[in-house]
């Protein structure tokens, strides 16, 4: 009998070009590129001046998210609207899209939108693929059984010129995840207990693969939302292996293979699992069962607690600065803190099914006063789904704003920032310092606490809500 | 690339945990298409308060920080985004190498690409290095080890062949496109096709 292997272990095998020794690392293959105008300027520089074409234009997948802005774009002059410097990075990335022969998915394509939403909503995301893209939540990807990452500029260079990397093989993390969520718990509450129990660098060098009943109930849209956040970990990937749930998703979606080679591709995903008795370099099991909402209350995403716990309290000193920076204080609760702005969306929680969560609980409600809530879409295509369903109208009649898609305040590059000291809740991934824009305060959340903190005008529970 | 063999300096000491790189060089930075001139906006939120004005008290804006070459910084430096800007920032601000006890993995990587060697060491070195900045030292790529002025010489590890491409100056694309043959076979012998 052959040694058993992980799922993370038989995609890695299948991709590897010239296998690593003492002194050299790997030569991975590389089946999707994914791509965006903020980290691939530079790149195409060095292709440009080595005088080299993107090797495999058809493997890679150019689209414009991060500086855009999120109102409409007609003209160059609405590009300006996120600065100058935005706009200029986005005409770049059409230039450099027309002139090395890539079909760039940008305003006018109705398919534009978060490098990490598209992927999937075409069916490029494919179980069993090595995917990468200059931005580290290239692991939501992996939610499909791909072995999914970010990578640097460089590195995007490399990948254009030759579809291939250089790298080391990573350590493997069995995150098992048993019971079942309670309800109003969410896949991105889980996802920040996760993080809580790990640390923010306890996946530093390896590939998560999530397992367990918890993983296995989760749709897709949550999945992805798990995988995500394997970077806030610290690890470089995170994996759900392929099954049903995945294989309904992708069933008739625009890049999937069609006719036999679909039967063919459905029979090698099957394939894709943990054989029984593989080894994981490490593992930790939590359960899912106890869980609450879950808040962040510091500066990292691993400062996190459950929505009805005190702030905690610590004598060190990066936990002080942090807790100094979002002002808050040691023993209170997190549902005392006033609200000012509320972010719904990015690559984390900006799909439909998120949205649609957002719209359950402001449905009938109103955003309290003083209350700033921005709803964006992840993709147009999102924005086109919700809207043939009436979620805009509901979160507009909230007092919400709707917007146009892209990562918006995620990252604050194109002008949708919180102002400095002003308390955010967000369903994006990172509440660094500054992240939000300079001295803005940010809490992150799942879309259902966002939604109901909007209408509370506090950080709010939910459960009340639902 | 140019080689990096020997780095002869003080070091500057950045004592917390977890610096991410939106810290190193925040985002409504890197609305940038070149690398040039991050130094400048490297740590700037740190750096300067609101009216553009230097902050006395941060370290790197103290007299004694100029010119040193080391960063210090407290464990897990680097986390968060993959932005290259960040070593591009710190490099630009005439950073040469950075240590910690835990460097974040695509930060680590996107460094040693251009040239920041980014060393993890052991918790009592770190613990030594976070106590005395300014310290003296020499970090030998070669040999991978630190000599500290306190006549202490502490072995580092890096990756063999990211060692080799500081040590050459070798730039990483070269060597992947002498591969292009085993990538063309690779291709070809694939039982699927992406
Ligand atoms: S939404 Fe945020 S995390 Fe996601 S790709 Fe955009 S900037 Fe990165």
């Amino acid at each position: 009998m052959s040694t058993p292997l992980t799922l993370f272990e038989k995609v890695w095998a299948d991709h590897v070009v010239v296998e690593e020794t003492v002194d050299t690392p790997a030569v991975l293959y590389i089946d999707l590129h994914i791509i965006h105008e903020v980290t691939t300027p530079q790149a195409f520089s060095v292709l440009r001046k080595n005088k080299l074409p993107v090797r495999r234009p058809e493997l890679t997948l150019p689209t414009l998210d991060h500086s855009t802005p999120t109102t409409p774009v007609n003209t160059f002059k609405d590009l300006l609207v996120a600065g100058e410097g935005a706009a200029n990075q986005v005409r770049q990335m059409e230039r450099n899209c027309e002139e090395f022969g890539l079909d760039l998915l940008g305003y006018g394509s109705g398919k534009r939108g978060i490098v990490h939403v598209i992927g999937p909503e075409l069916g490029a995301t494919q179980p069993g693929k090595t995917i990468v893209c200059g931005d580290s939540h290239s692991s939501t990807h992996g939610a499909f059984g791909a072995l999914a990452f970010g990578i640097g500029t460089t590195e995007v260079g490399h990948v254009l010129a030759t579809q291939c990397l250089l790298q080391r093989k990573p350590k493997t993390f069995a995150v098992n995840v048993e019971g079942a969520l309670p309800p109003g718990v969410t896949a991105k509450d889980l996802i920040l207990a996760v993080i809580g129990k790990i640390g923010v660098d306890g996946g530093t060098g390896h590939v998560i693969e999530y397992r367990g009943d918890a993983i296995r109930a989760l749709s897709m849209e949550e999945r992805m939302t798990i995988c995500n956040m394997s970077i806030e970990g610290g690890a470089r990937a995170g994996m759900i292996a392929p099954d049903e749930t995945t294989i309904e998703y992708l069933r008739g979606r625009p890049r999937v293979p069609q006719g036999a080679a679909w039967d063919a591709a459905v029979a090698r995903w099957r394939t894709l699992r943990t054989d029984d008795g593989a080894a994981f370099d490490k593992s930790v099991t939590i359960d899912a069962s106890g869980l609450a909402p879950m808040v962040t209350f510091g500066t990292n995403p691993g400062m996190v607690i459950g929505i009805d716990e005190p702030v905690p309290e610590s004598n060190d000193a990066s936990f002080r600065k942090a807790l100094d920076y979002m002002q808050l204080v040691p023993g209170t609760r997190m549902t005392e803190a006033p609200v000012d702005v509320v972010f719904v969306g990015s690559c984390t929680n900006g799909r439909l099914s998120d949205i649609e969560a957002a719209a359950r609980i402001l449905e009938g409600r109103q955003v309290a006063d003083g209350v700033r809530m921005l709803v964006v879409p992840g993709s147009e295509q999102v924005k086109a789904d919700a809207e043939s369903r009436g979620l805009h109208r509901i979160i507009q009649a909230a007092g919400a704003e709707w917007r146009e898609a892209g990562c918006s305040m995620c990252i604050g590059m194109n002008g949708d920032i919180a102002q400095p000291g002003q308390l955010s809740v967000s369903t994006s991934n990172r509440n660094f310092e500054g992240r939000q824009g300079v001295g803005a305060r940010t809490v992150l959340a799942s879309p259902a606490t966002a939604a109901a903190s909007a209408i509370a005008g506090y950080i709010a529970d939910p459960r009340k809500y639902l | 690339m140019k080689p990096v063999r020997i780095i002869r300096s003080k070091t500057v000491v950045l004592p917390n945990r977890d610096i991410d790189t939106d810290q190193i060089i925040a985002a409504r930075f890197l609305t940038t298409t070149s690398k040039e001139g991050l130094g400048q906006s490297a740590f700037y939120d740190l750096r300067y308060n609101k009216d553009g004005s230097e902050k006395a008290d941060f370290i790197l804006n103290r007299p004694e920080s100029k010119g040193c070459g080391i960063l210090v910084a407290g464990n897990n430096f680097g986390c968060g985004s993959s932005r290259e800007h960040a070593p591009w920032a710190l490099l630009d601000y005439g950073f040469e190498a950075v240590i910690s006890t835990e460097i974040a993995d695509i930060f680590r990587s996107n460094s040693l690409k251009n040239g920041l060697v980014a060393i993890v060491v052991d918790a009592a070195t770190h613990n030594w290095l976070l106590e005395n900045p300014g310290a003296d030292m020499t970090i030998d790529v070669e040999s991978t080890t630190i000599a500290l002025p306190n006549g202490r010489t502490v072995d580092f590890e890096i990756d063999g062949f990211a060692r080799y491409c500081l040590l050459e100056g070798i730039d990483q694309l070269g060597f992947l496109r002498n591969q292009l043959d085993n990538i063309e076979r690779f291709e070809e012998a694939r039982t699927w096709k992406p």
